[in-house]
């Protein structure tokens, strides 16, 4: 996964104020209780579309992060490289599966987002609209992205929604070995000739700022609301999974000797926070609304793919008419 | 035994798997469903990790480390059949060439389990399990995309026909033949191709696909000698452009 900084909706009071009361007391006393929502229980509307709006979002990530990477599959530089990097990206789209199906036991067909993914509707993770130049850019992406993601899976693993709880915990494993994957590539270009460790060091520096965005807007700016928080749909606000992040890989980026491009950066071991440059917000809202380095790039490979597979779906849909082909796996 | 045919046969089939499992890779991510991008890459990390073997194999009776022989050889050094190294095309070709080329390796691997060179029937019995689960695949696409509405069909049978002479290449004779039959290395690329058609033609005939006559079928030759199509030098630029860009850094 991907899919940090999810874009929720503004919550609308009015939606909640249409709810059986006692039935929202039940289901608030439910979580508090840390039980899990199951997909026929009782759950305000709200919640159902909060939940398809971030599974969706999470599952967009995963296709669409499939793609900067998997440009580098075919000239991933040698057998053990391009092995492991197969691997990975096959378990990315893997995760895209169990998501779209983890969002279907909600009530939203997988061709529907990606139906909403293609025309823009819905969004998936914004740093996969920035280009991997190098080798050096997929070495960061599967190693650093990753790891961000794992700061908000495993953190949402915990949350209040049964089928996306066990999809996670799923991914949260494979991960595992994503993130060692990652680490190893990135170091062997850390410590390898003048002209490797350039490389490393110049993916640093185009990457820094997308993934500090990557976790979302500041807790300040950001309009999530205290009730995703009580409903256990969002379980930590962005600046605590930011900060979470630069707590465990700042240390391991320093030490591979690779210099991170921001003076500012360092450890304030008073509040025990990280203090940073804040990046650019304004580019980060301009790029999530579509104007970004390689925002149609992303999609029009997308629609393509969608386009060049239709005549199979539909000679399927032929063979056995009364069998649908996607199967729900949470 | 003769190691020179023992090193022919290694070559080919190191070079067949990494070919096509590069172009299977190209698939992932953008497949017909995303089911199939899962497939093609677990299938391409097969082929690949099966070119490994024999690579180690080749490295072990003297040749160079497997990164080496695998990213450091122009088009002319490599012996794989042209067909593996055709672009992928639209999802029917890649279906077609999935088909007829694993029916061939998974009985060559069958055939390599009988070796009498040890070597080979190590890698035959420890990879034609693998194989046999991709013509499953293969063979569940056939039926489906084969028995599907008359569009579907003429467009499969199209291909079919276009896939044919080059899917013959795959047994172009090697200088050793008999030396590979004479010591019991291998049973011959005619011995396979015999095989092949009947268990293609098998798999055929639960179709509404037809097998024209083979006999008049000119194959294409010339991938077992390095004399490929125009599609291979770019595969191969491109698959070594980052481990050649710094030659004798690790990575
Ligand atoms: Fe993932
Ligand atoms: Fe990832
Ligand atoms: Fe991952």
């Amino acid at each position: 996964m991907y899919g940090g900084g999810y874009l929720f909706e503004k919550t609308s009071l009015d939606l909640l104020a249409d709810e059986d009361q006692e039935k929202l007391a039940e289901f608030e006393a439910r979580i508090d209780r840390g039980e899990k929502i199951e997909p026929h229980d009782w759950m305000p509307k709200l919640y159902r579309r909060q939940l398809i709006r971030m599974i969706e979002q999470h599952a967009h990530s995963e296709i669409i992060g499939a793609l900067p990477e998997g440009t580098w599959i075919t000239r991933a530089p040698g057998f053990k490289r391009k092995l492991g990097l197969m691997a990975k990206v096959q378990d990315e789209v893997g995760h895209a599966q169990l998501l779209y199906s983890a969002a279907e036991t909600l009530g939203k067909s997988r061709e529907e987002m990606i139906d909403d993914l293609l025309s823009g509707r819905s969004k998936y993770s914004n740093i996969f609209n920035y280009p991997a130049y190098t080798w050096a850019d997929s070495c960061f992406i599967s190693w650093l992205v990753d790891a961000g993601a794992i700061v908000n899976q495993v953190a949402n693993s915990k949350g209040s929604y049964g089928p996306y709880c066990r999809a996670l915990e799923r991914i949260c494993i494979e991960e595992a070995f994503h993130l060692k994957f990652g680490h190893h590539a990135v170091t062997w270009l850390a410590t390898g000739t003048p002209k490797q460790k350039k490389m490393m060091q110049e993916a640093l520096n185009r990457w820094w700022y997308p993934m500090l965005q990557f976790f979302g807007p500041p807790d300040k700016e950001s309009a999530h609301s205290e009730v995703l928080m009580r409903w256990k749909v969002k379980i930590l606000s962005n600046d605590e999974t930011r900060q979470q992040w630069l707590d465990m890989y700042v240390p391991k980026i320093w030490e591979l000797g690779l210099t991170i491009p921001d003076d500012k950066l360092k450890k304030n071991e008073e509040t025990g926070k990280w203090e940073y440059t804040e990046p650019d917000w304004d580019e980060f809202v301009k790029v999530i609304n579509g104007d970004g380095p390689c925002n149609k790039e992303r999609l029009a490979v997308r629609k393509t793919a969608e386009k060049r597979g239709e005549w199979v779906r539909k000679a399927i849909l032929a063979t056995s008419p009364s069998k649908e082909y996607v199967t729900p796996l949470a | 035994m003769n190691i020179d045919a023992i090193k022919d046969l290694a070559y080919k089939m190191a070079d067949d798997q990494l070919i096509i499992g590069h172009r299977h890779s190209e698939w992932i991510g953008l497949g017909p469903l995303l089911e199939e991008d899962i497939a093609f890459a677990s299938k391409a990390q097969d082929k690949v990790g099966q070119s490994l073997a024999f690579y180690k194999l080749l490295e072990a009776l003297g040749g160079q480390d497997p990164d080496t022989l695998a990213f450091g050889r122009t088009a002319a050094g490599f012996h794989n059949a042209i067909f593996a190294e055709l672009p992928n095309g639209e999802f029917d070709f890649s279906i077609i060439r999935h088909f007829l080329f694993d029916t061939a390796e998974f009985i060559r691997f069958e055939m390599l389990a009988a070796s009498a060179y040890q070597g080979f029937s190590n890698l035959g019995k420890k990879f034609k399990g693998e194989v046999q689960y991709h013509i499953l695949h293969a063979n569940e696409w056939l039926q489906q995309l084969g028995n599907s509405d008359d569009k579907t069909i003429a467009r499969m049978q199209n291909t079919l026909d276009y896939a044919l002479p080059y899917a013959l290449g795959v047994f172009e004779p090697s200088k050793w033949e008999e030396a590979l039959l004479a010591e019991g290395i291998f049973a011959g690329e005619r011995e396979l191709q015999a095989r092949w058609e009947e268990r293609v033609h098998a798999a055929l005939k639960q179709t509404g696909l037809t097998l024209p006559s083979l006999t008049t079928v000119e194959p294409v030759y010339g991938g077992r000698y390095g004399q490929h199509s125009e599609h291979l030098q770019p595969l191969l630029d491109e698959m070594g452009e980052v481990i050649n860009s710094e030659p004798g850094a690790e990575w």
